[in-house]
């Protein structure tokens, strides 16, 4: 199943690759994985897709956790959540295609950011499945380039991850 | 105050009370040695090759539970030390290694003796640091200590460029009396409800075992989980890293567990239908295959890091703690309780138990005309009255000296489990000397291992740290060759060496005293001749029954229950070698 384990992370050189050397060490895998600083300058946070079964996943939060430079962390699939990620797709285009591209583009929320007279660029934000769901529908042989930023997520309520 | 890096550097270790350093100069460690030049507090101990300086502060930290200093140069002084690292990492030992770097302003350059030390060491160290403002100098020395010796103990790497150290760069000095790390919260104890949900199964259980590992002796715990195993009457093991934490000659100790363990642990562990695993990690030498391990047991385990709980084995009751303060509090909530284990199923598990133990699975030939390796480690047990400190390698010596010198006391039994460093023997006995000067410090090792690390005979000559070298020359990498005999039809792939050095006339250019024994009768009188030479580093090269093998063994791929057993006594040297 697919975890989404969001860390707080000390904002210092090196903690990303303690990070993913700890993946690599030991034979977890990484969908995909985004870090930024926080409002806390001190601060990263770090969002890190994985599958595994209960047990990997286990390990993988308790390893984390061991980190010293790892301050908290989150598994959000144990919660209510909001996932979203960005892509942006580079679509060829022609005089017959462009409408039905537009139109696609329009029923996933997409934005055409960029227009050729052979291409467009499609911006979609949301969750990693959606984007999944607008790449299917564009026929293949029209795409130039597809560029996802990975997930991100934060928790639904009051409650966040902070200090 | 105010004094430049490699002065802060040096203070700073005065401060946190460090005795000896164990290191080797360098381009980049230049200024910290001569700071350390220009005081007397603290002695550095000069070694021969890297490998050794940490070898021998692991030493040093596993007899003492301090944590062992070591300082190397960067590049190949830093590289040489990351097999010591690894060895202090997979075993929880406390360490701060400070390695040298290059300046500042050629990080990244590929500059002369640059290596990315923190790069390079992070999959085995607790935590490191690179020193990037010499301000922060004395706080980073103070964290690395502090993360090194709190919660699951590790080594701790403190890169230091050169520019940090450099003499004219004066800052003020103070060192921090305590830090605190905010993503780091070392200290945990006992939830109340787990361990009364472990106290209402171990006082139903019929077949109970206490299987307890290297967090005993790491967590100082030895005299609570004596306590407790008295308290509550029942069978003991330890692993390979936990001997010594409960007395081997009491009677409730049944020998090690694991791939070399003794029948009757192993037995025990596969029948139990309770397991208290008390700082141990279910290794996969303690736990041969997984599906096999253990069938009818519920566990406990309690231990300081939530990682290593349920790991590789599913447990019934977590309790996450150091080792110490949940035996305490578990002896009171017993002593509280009301509920006492079954006398009559004990009485009749403890019957059991005595059936298995009279196979007797540690018996071998004593009438054999060679020296046998197990009965040189009984010698040296009956000549140092069993109080020495034992280092050893890695191997077939190895095995034995676990199987036949019993440990009463923690912190006697010194070796790499976790990463089996060869080489780690005779540095690490020499580390433990000088911290013991008194005691008697013996290195049970092989002719293959030995020479890993022979150099640092110098140093035991420099540093006058007397130690015995019990070297069991079977004239092979003896357990490679035994696992060569068992799966792959005694063919022995490059397990030999055709030229093995003269042993004596080594030690004695080494400046020490060799004696070579080649029959079982002249072992006793060398052990007692070496052990009388009070001030010499001894190197005893026993030429021993070359096809012997180390019984009970649990193959890969087999449960507990099936050992491959001694299968008839003395017939090992008639067995056809190549």
């Amino acid at each position: 199943m697919k975890h989404i384990i969001s860390i707080l992370i000390e904002n210092e050189s090196g903690a990303l690759s303690r990070v993913a050397g700890l993946f690599s060490a030991r034979g977890y895998n990484i969908e995909s994985l985004t870090v930024a600083a926080t409002e806390d300058a001190t601060l990263s946070r770090m969002t890190l897709v994985t599958r595994g079964s209960e047990d990997v996943i286990e390990q993988i939060t308790k390893q984390l956790n061991k980190l010293i430079d790892v301050v908290k962390l989150i598994d959000l699939a144990d919660t209510a959540h909001i996932e979203r990620e960005l892509m942006l797709v580079k679509v060829k285009t022609t005089e017959k295609t462009r409408e039905e591209i537009k139109n696609v583009a329009d029923i996933f929320r997409g934005k055409i950011i960029d227009v050729t007279p052979t291409s467009y660029i499609v911006e979609i934000t949301g969750p990693s499945d959606k984007l999944d769901s607008f790449i299917a529908a564009i026929d293949a042989k029209n795409i130039v380039e597809v560029v996802r930023s990975g997930a991100t997520g934060i928790s639904r309520g009051e409650k966040g991850l902070h200090l | 105050m105010e004094l430049n890096g490699a002065e802060i550097l040096i203070q700073s270790l005065k401060d946190e009370g460090v005795e000896f350093i164990f290191g080797y100069p360098g381009g980049a460690v230049l200024h910290i040695y001569d700071a350390l030049f220009q005081q007397n507090d603290i002695k550095h101990i000069l070694v021969r090759h890297e490998q050794g300086a940490t070898h021998a502060a692991d030493g040093y930290a596993r007899a003492t539970g301090n944590p062992g200093v070591v300082l190397v140069t960067s590049g190949p002084g830093a590289t040489n030390a990351v097999t010591g690292i690894a060895t202090a990492y997979m075993d929880s030992i406390p360490m701060v290694v400070i390695s040298g770097q290059v300046s500042m302003p050629v990080i990244g350059s590929d500059a002369f003796q640059e290596v990315d030390m923190v790069g390079i060491t992070r999959p085995c160290v607790k935590h490191n640091y690179l020193v990037k403002d010499v301000t922060k100098l004395a706080e980073t020395i103070k964290k690395a200590f502090y993360v090194a010796t709190t919660g699951r103990p590790g080594p701790v790497v403190v890169d230091v460029p050169k520019d940090i150290t450099a003499p004219h760069i004066k800052v003020p000095y103070k060192y921090p009396k305590k830090v605190s790390i905010r993503s780091y919260e070392p200290t945990v104890s006992a939830d109340k409800g787990q361990l009364k949900k472990a106290i209402d199964l171990l006082t139903a259980a019929h077949r109970p075992i206490i299987y307890s590992g290297g967090g005993v002796v790491l967590g100082n715990a030895s005299k609570e989980l004596t306590e407790l195993t008295h308290t509550l009457g029942f069978p003991i093991t330890n692993t390979l890293m936990g001997l010594g934490a409960f007395p081997a000659t009491d009677k409730q100790f049944i020998g090690m567990l694991g791939m070399h363990g003794t029948y009757e642990a192993n037995m025990a562990m596969h029948e139990s239908d309770l397991i208290i695993a008390i700082g141990a990690r279910f290794d996969d030498r303690v736990t041969g295959k997984l599906d096999l391990f253990c069938p009818y047991a519920k566990i406990i385990h309690i231990d300081i890091d939530p990682a290593s709980i349920s790991k590789t084995v599913k447990v019934d009751i977590a309790i996450v703690s150091d080792v110490k303060p949940a035996l305490e509090q578990m002896m009171e909530l017993i002593k509280e309780s009301d509920k006492k284990p079954s006398k009559k199923a004990l009485e009749a598990w403890w019957k059991q138990i005595k059936e298995w133990k009279s196979i007797n699975c540690l018996d071998y030939d004593r009438n054999s005309n060679l020296i046998k390796p197990q009965y040189v480690v009984e010698q040296l047990y009956q000549v140092t009255k069993g109080n020495a400190y034992i280092t050893s390698d890695v191997g077939q010596h190895q095995m034995w000296a676990a199987q036949y010198y019993p440990f009463d006391k923690p912190r006697r039994w010194i070796n790499s489990g976790g990463l089996g460093t060869m080489g780690f023997g005779l540095p690490a006995a020499i580390g433990v000397k000088l911290a013991f000067p008194d005691a008697d410090v013996a290195c049970i090792t092989g002719e293959a291992s030995v020479q890993m690390c022979i150099q640092e005979l110098s140093t035991a000559l420099q540093y006058k740290t007397p130690v015995k070298i019990i070297n069991l020359n079977n004239r092979y990498m003896g357990m490679v060759r035994q696992w060569q005999e068992f799966t792959y039809e005694s063919r022995y792939s490059h397990s030999y060496m055709d030229t093995i050095p003269e042993f004596v006339k080594l030690a004695e250019a080494y400046g020490h005293v060799g004696i070579r024994v080649e029959k079982p009768e002249d072992v006793r009188p060398a052990l007692e001749e070496a052990f009388a030479l009070k001030d010499r580093t001894v190197f005893l090269d026993f030429i021993t029954d070359r096809t012997e093998n180390v019984y009970p063994m649990i193959e890969a791929g087999k449960g507990h229950h099936d050992m491959k057993l001694r299968v008839a006594l003395g017939t090992s040297t008639d067995r056809e070698l190549a």
